[in-house]
């Protein structure tokens, strides 16, 4: 078992989300981050004074899912959520010990 | 289940009965009507009965003062809007409690004392009669001898111990609330200037004071008989200043707030960050929408504000005049301020362009009704220049204002004053305004200028004085710990918005 983490541009949320579901990926959690890599942030101008906004918009994206399915699921996202601008975003892959599924209390690879 | 029935047959019977006297009055109305004209008109020329007459005109004026009042009173909705839109989303509770209690304590101050000093018949300085919960002897809406005209079907001739303001045919407790949410303008100017780092308590007080006793005295020497607002006297003092205009309170309320402000700014210091590192970190607002939302609320209150101080509805022609001289100072204030933050900020800054709108309406408030609408148009334009620049300058020298009050009441509290004066009109002053001088623009310029020194000259270091005793006794500014995590929390207890995570720079 792997997770992914993947930072993408937040208007690529739906774009990914659909094309993950078409291979097969069944449950993932979103939570809105900011951040920044190599595309630096804006500057603003508020009341006469410039500041720069360092800290951009993203989302981000966690899945934890077989081994099997893993690079394909990659595969998948890098297609759907590059633009080919600066700030696409970037996948982390890392390992996962365990994973439980509250409900039935399954553990391992049936509960992802 | 027969008291069901009972009620039902009830408003049964009620609602048939009405609509049956409804229609037949409406249907007696139509076909009556010729007939009652024509037997009215032979009839009205023999009785008219001057009571009724002097009633209806005074009811009149009345309800035209009163709902000019409410619009008034609405702009606290505005400021509150305004303040909290343009303020950090952790501090929203405090500021819209700040805008809503600041009114409460006003109406209490000025009914307790503030109404006394500022009417009251007394010297040049200060009112001396009727100085307590508006106690004093009082027989409006009659009228001052001088003011018959105003209603001329009254027989009683003004009796009482406020005479300054026995000018308006209506009723003293209408006089009341409408200089009542005047003063309650005034001291929620200070709360935007203040925000983000005021002990609410301190507030609270600096307020009940600025209310029951500085804007009163400077509010007497301008409308309630004192030495700006008068004929200049023989000798002294009293022969240098006089003929003093201001028609709904550039000065009165807006610079007095501004003063009263601008002392805030200075004592407190600026908030934590705003200034390091000799550059200046702008702490952006936190919701446009109630910003704009609060302008348009006080573009609309402020036709309230300026047309409602002609105290009477007489043939509506002032009211009009003055209203769209506010308007086109409104709109000119925030096309003026749109061009100047266009060209000297490259980018159209909506703040700075709601502030024009502001800054134009605050500047028109003196002139309104003593300069043409074209005057009005350019005066607008002029205030909403200077407010730009003026923000830019506050921010130079430190000054941290995180709405612009200052520049938005101060600089155009005095821009507005001194244009009274520099486009006065002999015609208008004395068609709208009936307040003429008999001075031309030059030298009326010149008196305004000497009350606009004197007024500052008295709220200012006052309010200063006020602010460092309340520093001493109670403490001025928050921690700045609490100042970090918002006052919403240090202050009240409360959070304005729960349900969202906040991102907040601290």
């Amino acid at each position: 078992m792997k997770k992914i983490e993947a930072v993408i541009k937040p208007f690529k949320l739906e774009e990914v989300k659909e094309a993950l579901t078409e291979i097969g990926v069944e449950g993932l959690t979103v939570s809105e981050v900011k951040g920044f890599g190599r595309q630096k942030g804006h500057t603003e101008i508020y009341r006469g004074s410039e500041y720069t906004v360092d800290f951009l918009p993203k989302v981000k994206i966690e899945i934890v899912l077989g081994d099997a399915l893993i690079d394909k699921a990659v595969e998948t996202i890098v297609k759907a959520a590059k633009t080919g601008k600066i700030g696409d975003g970037k996948i982390f892959i890392l390992p996962v010990e365990e994973a439980v599924r509250i409900r039935t209390e399954e553990k391992g690879e049936k509960a992802v | 289940m027969s008291k069901w029935m009972n009620n039902i047959a009830l408003v049964l019977a009620v609602g048939a009965v009405t609509w049956f006297l409804a229609g037949t009055s409406s249907v007696m109305a139509q076909e009556a009507a010729p007939a009652v004209v024509a037997a009215a008109a032979p009839a009205a020329a023999a009785t008219i009965d001057p009571a009724a007459l002097s009633d209806l005109r005074v009811g009149l004026d009345t309800v035209w003062v009163l709902v000019a009042a409410m619009l008034v009173f609405w702009m606290n909705a505005g400021f509150a809007l305004v303040e909290s839109g343009l303020c950090q989303a952790k501090n929203t509770v405090n500021i819209l409690a700040k805008n809503f209690i600041v009114f409460a304590i006003s109406t209490i101050s000025f009914w307790v004392i503030g109404w006394g000093l500022m009417f009251g018949d007394g010297n040049l300085w200060v009112g001396l009669q009727g100085l307590f919960f508006v106690s004093g002897a009082d027989n409006s809406p009659a009228l001052g001898s001088a003011y018959a005209s105003m209603n001329p079907f009254s027989t009683s001739v003004y009796e009482g111990v406020y005479s300054a303001i026995n000018w308006t045919p209506t009723p003293l407790w209408a006089k009341f609330f409408f200089q009542l949410v005047f003063a309650g303008t005034a001291a929620t100017i200070v709360s935007g200037a203040v925000a983000e780092r005021i002990k609410f308590g301190s507030f609270i007080v600096f307020s009940f004071v600025l209310v029951a006793l500085i804007y009163p005295v400077s509010g007497h020497w301008i409308w309630g008989g004192g030495i700006l607002g008068s004929t200049p006297g023989e000798s002294g003092l009293a022969a240098l200043f006089g003929n003093f205009r201001d028609f709904a309170g550039s000065t009165v309320v807006h610079s007095v707030g501004g003063w009263a402000a601008l002392a805030g700014v200075i004592v407190l210091g600026p908030r934590l960050g705003k200034y390091k590192d000799g550059k200046i970190h702008p702490i952006p607002g936190h919701n446009m929408t109630s910003a704009a939302l609060g302008v348009l609320i006080l573009w609309l209150g402020w036709f309230g504000f300026n047309p409602g101080s002609t105290m009477a509805a007489m043939n509506g022609s002032a009211i009009a005049h003055v209203l769209v001289n506010t308007n086109i100072a409104a709109a000119t204030g925030s096309l003026g301020a749109l061009i100047t933050a266009w060209l000297l900020l490259k980018k159209p800054d909506f703040s700075m362009v709601l502030n024009g709108c502001l800054a134009g309406l605050v500047a028109i408030t003196a002139p309104c009704a003593f300069v043409t609408i074209t005057s009005g148009a350019i005066i607008g334009l002029i205030a909403g220049v200077l407010v730009v620049l003026a923000v830019v300058a506050f921010d130079k020298v430190k000054l941290d204002d995180p709405v612009g009050a200052l520049a938005v009441h101060l600089v155009n509290g005095i821009w507005g004053t001194l244009a009274l004066g520099l486009f006065y009109s002999t015609e208008i002053a004395k068609n709208v305004a009936a307040l003429d001088t008999g001075l031309t623009a030059g030298p009326q310029f010149f008196q305004q200028l000497k009350g606009v020194v004197l007024v500052g000259l008295f709220v200012f270091p006052v309010s200063l004085i006020l602010w460092y005793i309340i520093k001493a006794i109670f403490g001025l500014r928050v921690t700045a710990e609490e100042e970090t995590e918002g006052l919403d929390i240090g202050e009240h207890g409360n959070e304005a918005y729960p349900d969202f995570q906040i991102a907040s720079k601290g």
